[in-house]
């Protein structure tokens, strides 16, 4: 067993852990703390995999926007889910099995491609992690510019949109005018 | 070395215990992050498959690049529609959200 | 103007009057009569002119005036109309002319005209004494319609245009009988007439059609004139052992027998009295009952084909001579115990009438003709003589009523009406009496016409007509139908003298008898005119050889009339033993009645009743004939029309059968909507919607709303594909 396996085990079992703890939490907050370990353990394996500039994204964004978020969104939601009742509805146990199966299919299908049981990845070392690459993909007409653009535009839209939704319901204006 | 097959199996449980969260948690933001978790399950394998079967095409990366903005702007609008039907119903578990039913 | 268009005017100025009258000038009465009667005297005119031309025509018999024109295609043939002025239809002519045209003048003063429309007389009934009469016009109308319909039958030149104006005549006999149609009596009387005629009729278009069908035409030139085709009509046999001649001529005869009213048709004509007293002159005495006369006359050649003069009469023959001559004696008979003036006329011409049919069943063809046209003339006479006597009477009934009406003022109603004695019979013999100082020219002209009617010798036409069929009859050996018609004459005489006596004679039996006043000019004039026929018209027909008077002047009847026949008839030998019976009875017959009627006081009865006794109330009842075909005619045949016909055919099986098939229908309806249409097929409908609505009510709980459901059951079938692709199709 190399270090690096030893690594990834480590920084596997406590993602799995987390994300565990994420939906088996009861309280909320909890749950959303349990995200981020979540999240930062993925951070770890994109390093672990050479996808450097990935791993900061993950951590920007994932834990240092949408996490937040969604502890902002709990604690606006707070007053009338004070954490009672049941964490899971009433037939969650179907959603086990139908999670197991799933899974059991998932490796079933991962098992079967003798292919991905290769031992290692290929092209070792690399030679930068393909940053300036992935940075020239971005901007590049031939190649992923749209792709590109046509993400930017959806953020907007989802700018918008969000603010539009979670607008206050205007109120009525008294006397006529 | 790692055998790509641990990267993919790690995703699978990930994202299974996703689907579990979605599908099981009563608070829809419960819900939310159970998303969040299968999200990162699939960039994991993307990543996974990138590292270990094209590393020169730069594809892979960008995927996961494009996922990420996906995954923040849905998680941006959801909840501003959780925080919406919070405001109106003064409740967010999902088995009370039923008006679009019989 | 050539004769056949003149001839083919004559009947149009009476039609074009009608339709004029209907339509434009009925509100006017003046402007109506005047219509009516400046056509009859242009029909009149005519009629002159074309018998002048016929008279003053050697051989008419062989060169009638004749045009005919084809009407109506049957195929490759076509029926025609047209005209024919042969010697018969030129003497019918004459007489039809001036009988009609002295009947229309007299009307206009019979409907008082020039008097005051009172106010209580309504439409349809008989004015008060001496009011205007209320429907006036539309009697001209009529009349002028009858006349158009005689016209034509004496001008037609075939059977078919006979036929024709033969019903046209019918139907103005049945408007014009029925004319006063508020009177119940005149409603049946008008019913009466046309059902009696119309069986008549029905033979009568049997025989057309038997003889059309026989021979393929209706002319009289091409079959009554026609050699080869009456001796084939005369050989081959029809059926009951008659030749088709004798089928035929029966046939046709028997419409004489409905419209001259010969037994046993004879029953309408006495109730046609309810009409006005022109019309029973016009068309009961002079023309309507004449025609049936005229047709037996035309129809001469087919009823004698076969027969050879002296010989023995055909089976048609036979039928018709004793018909006439048995009607000839009933009918006088019971005109003996009638006690209503028009009433002994009615039965006075059905009796003539008989004679004028006996004379042509035995052969004397110029005879029978020669009575025809006599008797016209003075029946006609007769009848407007009887019409004035009533105007009087009426007037006279109107005057005492109304004065017995201010005699006693406090029972007085509105003026003229309440009526305080018994209302007197105008009618009635019996009532009158002494009105030969009160209407003396009336009484004049009505003597000279009883002395026609009982052939008074020498003197009046009636007796020349008459002595002429005497003399046949006896000549030929006749000797029943010669006695027959000598009783009937005796007869005759009789009760026309006690006709006379009972009416003009004596003293008045009534008041109202005793304020009688003559008639207007309008009504006398044609009076006088008819009795200078009555008188001159029997002088054209003296026989050749009659002892002393023979021989001055031409027997023209018999040179003229004669012609119309394909044989000349020879002119008998002189008898003196028909000539003494004729007088004999003549004579004998007037004395009876003066003698017997000449005092009969006011209120008595009829001396004849207490010396016949049971044999009176039998001849004063008709010999109850009416009462009898109402037992077996009428009243079968109204029970036939209510009881089987209606209420049986058309009620219970037609509207049963109706109903039934409805009742069927609604059941098999009923049935359907039951057990096909409600179940079925509404039940397959409702079944799809309610089944979809069901499927649906029950489909829809599966949508709970959450979203976490529809998620699991999304990913548990992914599971399930899943395992399905891994597991069992690896």
């Amino acid at each position: 067993m190399s270090v690096l396996q030893v690594v990834f085990l480590v920084t596997g079992f406590v993602t799995l852990l987390a994300g565990v703890m994420v939906v088996a939490s009861p309280k909320l907050i909890h749950a959303a703390l349990w995200l981020i370990v979540s999240l930062a353990g993925v951070a770890v394996l994109f390093v672990l995999l050479n996808a450097d500039f990935l791993a900061v994204v993950q951590v920007v964004v994932y834990i240092g926007a949408i996490a937040i978020l969604i502890i902002f969104a709990a604690m606006l939601t707070r007053r009338v889910m004070t954490d009672s009742g049941p964490t899971h509805n009433p037939t969650w146990w179907l959603a086990l099995v139908s999670a197991l199966v799933l899974l059991g299919g998932l490796l079933a299908l991962i098992l079967q491609v003798p292919a991905f049981a290769q031992a290692g990845p290929t092209g070792l070392p690399l030679a930068d992690s393909g940053l300036a690459d992935l940075g020239t993909s971005l901007v590049d007409a031939n190649r992923f510019l749209l792709p590109f653009e046509v993400a930017s535009v959806l953020l907007l839209a989802a700018l918008i949109g969000a603010m539009a939704v979670a607008r206050p319901a205007a109120k009525p204006e008294e006397g006529a005018e | 070395m790692i055998p790509l097959s641990w990267y993919l199996t790690l995703s699978a449980l990930l994202f299974s215990v996703g689907v579990f969260g979605v599908l099981a948690r009563r608070n829809a933001i419960g819900i939310l992050m159970g998303i969040e978790l299968m999200l990162n399950a699939v960039n994991l394998n993307l990543v996974a498959f990138w590292r270990y079967l094209t590393p020169t095409a730069i594809a892979g990366q960008v995927f996961t690049l494009i996922v990420f903005a996906v995954a923040a702007s849905e998680a941006a609008v959801g909840l501003a529609l959780i925080i919406s039907i919070y405001r109106r119903r003064s409740t967010i578990a999902a088995d009370e959200i039923n008006l679009m039913k019989w | 103007m050539r004769p056949e268009i003149l001839t083919l005017l004559i009947p149009l100025p009476p039609l074009l009057a009608f339709g004029l009258i209907v339509l434009f000038t009925n509100r006017s009465n003046r402007l109506s009569h005047s219509v009516a009667i400046g056509a009859m005297l242009l029909s009149w005119a005519l009629a002159m002119a074309v018998f002048f031309l016929a008279v003053t025509t050697p051989h008419l018999g062989e060169h009638p005036i004749e045009l005919s024109f084809p009407w109506l295609p049957t195929g490759t043939t076509s029926l025609s109309l047209g005209v024919l002025i042969d010697p018969l239809s030129a003497a019918t002519l004459f007489f039809v002319a001036w009988t009609c045209l002295a009947i229309f003048v007299y009307s206009v003063g019979y409907h008082n005209f020039g008097q005051r429309r009172e106010a209580h007389d309504r439409a349809g009934l008989p004015p008060h004494g001496g009011g205007l009469e209320p429907m006036y016009a539309r009697f001209f109308a009529f009349i002028s319609l009858f006349a158009f319909g005689m016209l034509t039958l004496v001008v037609s030149d075939n059977l078919l245009l006979l036929f024709v104006g033969w019903e046209i005549m019918g139907l103005c006999s049945y408007l014009l009988i029925g004319f006063w149609f508020g009177k119940d009596s005149a409603k049946k009387a008008m019913v009466k007439a046309f059902m009696t005629t119309r069986i008549g009729d029905v033979f009568m278009l049997l025989g057309l059609a038997y003889l059309y069908s026989a021979t393929g035409t209706l002319n009289y030139r091409a079959i009554l004139a026609n050699e080869e085709v009456l001796h084939h009509l005369a050989t081959t046999p029809a059926f009951l052992g008659l030749s088709i001649a004798g089928a035929c001529g029966i046939l046709l005869f028997m419409g004489t027998v409905g419209k001259s009213a010969q037994f046993p048709l004879h029953v309408w004509l006495p109730d046609a009295m309810e009409g006005p007293t022109p019309v029973s002159a016009m068309i009961h005495a002079a023309t309507m009952v004449s025609a049936g006369v005229y047709l037996t006359l035309r129809i001469f050649p087919l009823l004698s084909a076969g027969w050879e003069e002296g010989g023995a009469l055909t089976p048609a023959m036979v039928v018709v001579s004793s018909i006439g001559a048995f009607t000839a004696l009933f009918a006088a008979t019971i005109a003996v115990a009638q006690n209503d003036i028009k009433r002994v006329l009615a039965y006075s011409t059905i009796s003539q009438l008989g004679y004028m049919i006996a004379a042509v069943g035995i052969g004397a063809f110029v005879a029978g003709a020669f009575h025809l046209i006599t008797h016209a003339f003075f029946k006609a006479l007769l009848f407007l003589g009887s019409g004035s006597v009533i105007h009087g009477m009426e007037h006279g009934v109107a005057a005492t009523s109304a004065d017995a009406a201010h005699a006693v003022p406090g029972q007085g109603g509105p003026a003229g009406v309440h009526k305080v004695k018994a209302h007197v019979d105008p009618q009635d013999m019996l009532n009158m009496g002494g009105l030969r100082s009160k209407m003396p020219r009336t009484f004049w002209t009505f003597l000279v016409g009883g002395f026609a009617l009982a052939g008074f010798p020498l003197i009046t036409a009636g007796f020349w007509s008459k002595d002429e069929i005497f003399a046949e009859a006896f000549a030929g050996g006749r000797l029943v139908v010669f006695a027959t018609l000598a009783l009937a004459a005796l007869l005759t005489a009789f009760y026309t003298m006690r006709q006379i006596t009972l009416t003009f004679l004596g003293q008045p039996r009534t008041e109202a008898a005793g304020h009688a006043h003559e008639s207007k000019w309008t009504m006398t004039l044609p009076l006088i005119v008819l009795a200078v026929f009555a008188v001159a018209a029997g002088w054209v027909g003296i026989p050749h050889d009659f002892p002393l008077i023979g021989g001055l002047l031409p027997n023209w009847m018999h040179d003229f009339v004669g012609g119309t026949l394909l044989e000349h008839p020879h002119p008998i030998e002189f008898s003196p033993i028909p000539l003494l019976t004729s007088i004999a009875v003549s004579l004998l017959g007037l004395l009876g009645g003066w003698l017997v009627y000449r005092n009969v006081k006011a209120g008595a009865p009829d001396p004849l009743v207490r010396a016949l006794g049971p044999v009176h109330t039998l001849l004063h009842r008709k010999y109850y004939f009416d009462e009898l075909y109402d037992r077996f005619v009428v009243s079968p045949a109204y029970w036939l029309a209510e009881s089987f016909t209606y209420l049986f055919l058309d009620r219970k099986l037609i509207d049963g059968f109706l109903h039934g098939v409805a009742e069927v229908a609604g059941r098999v309806g009923a049935f359907l909507r039951g057990y096909i249409d409600l179940p079925i097929v509404n039940g397959a409908g409702d079944l799809v919607g309610e089944g979809v609505k069901r499927a649906g009510r029950s489909g829809r709980i599966i949508q709970t709303g959450r979203v976490q459901g529809y998620l699991v059951v999304g990913v548990a079938f992914v599971a399930v594909l899943l395992s399905y692709v891994l597991l069992v199709r690896p």
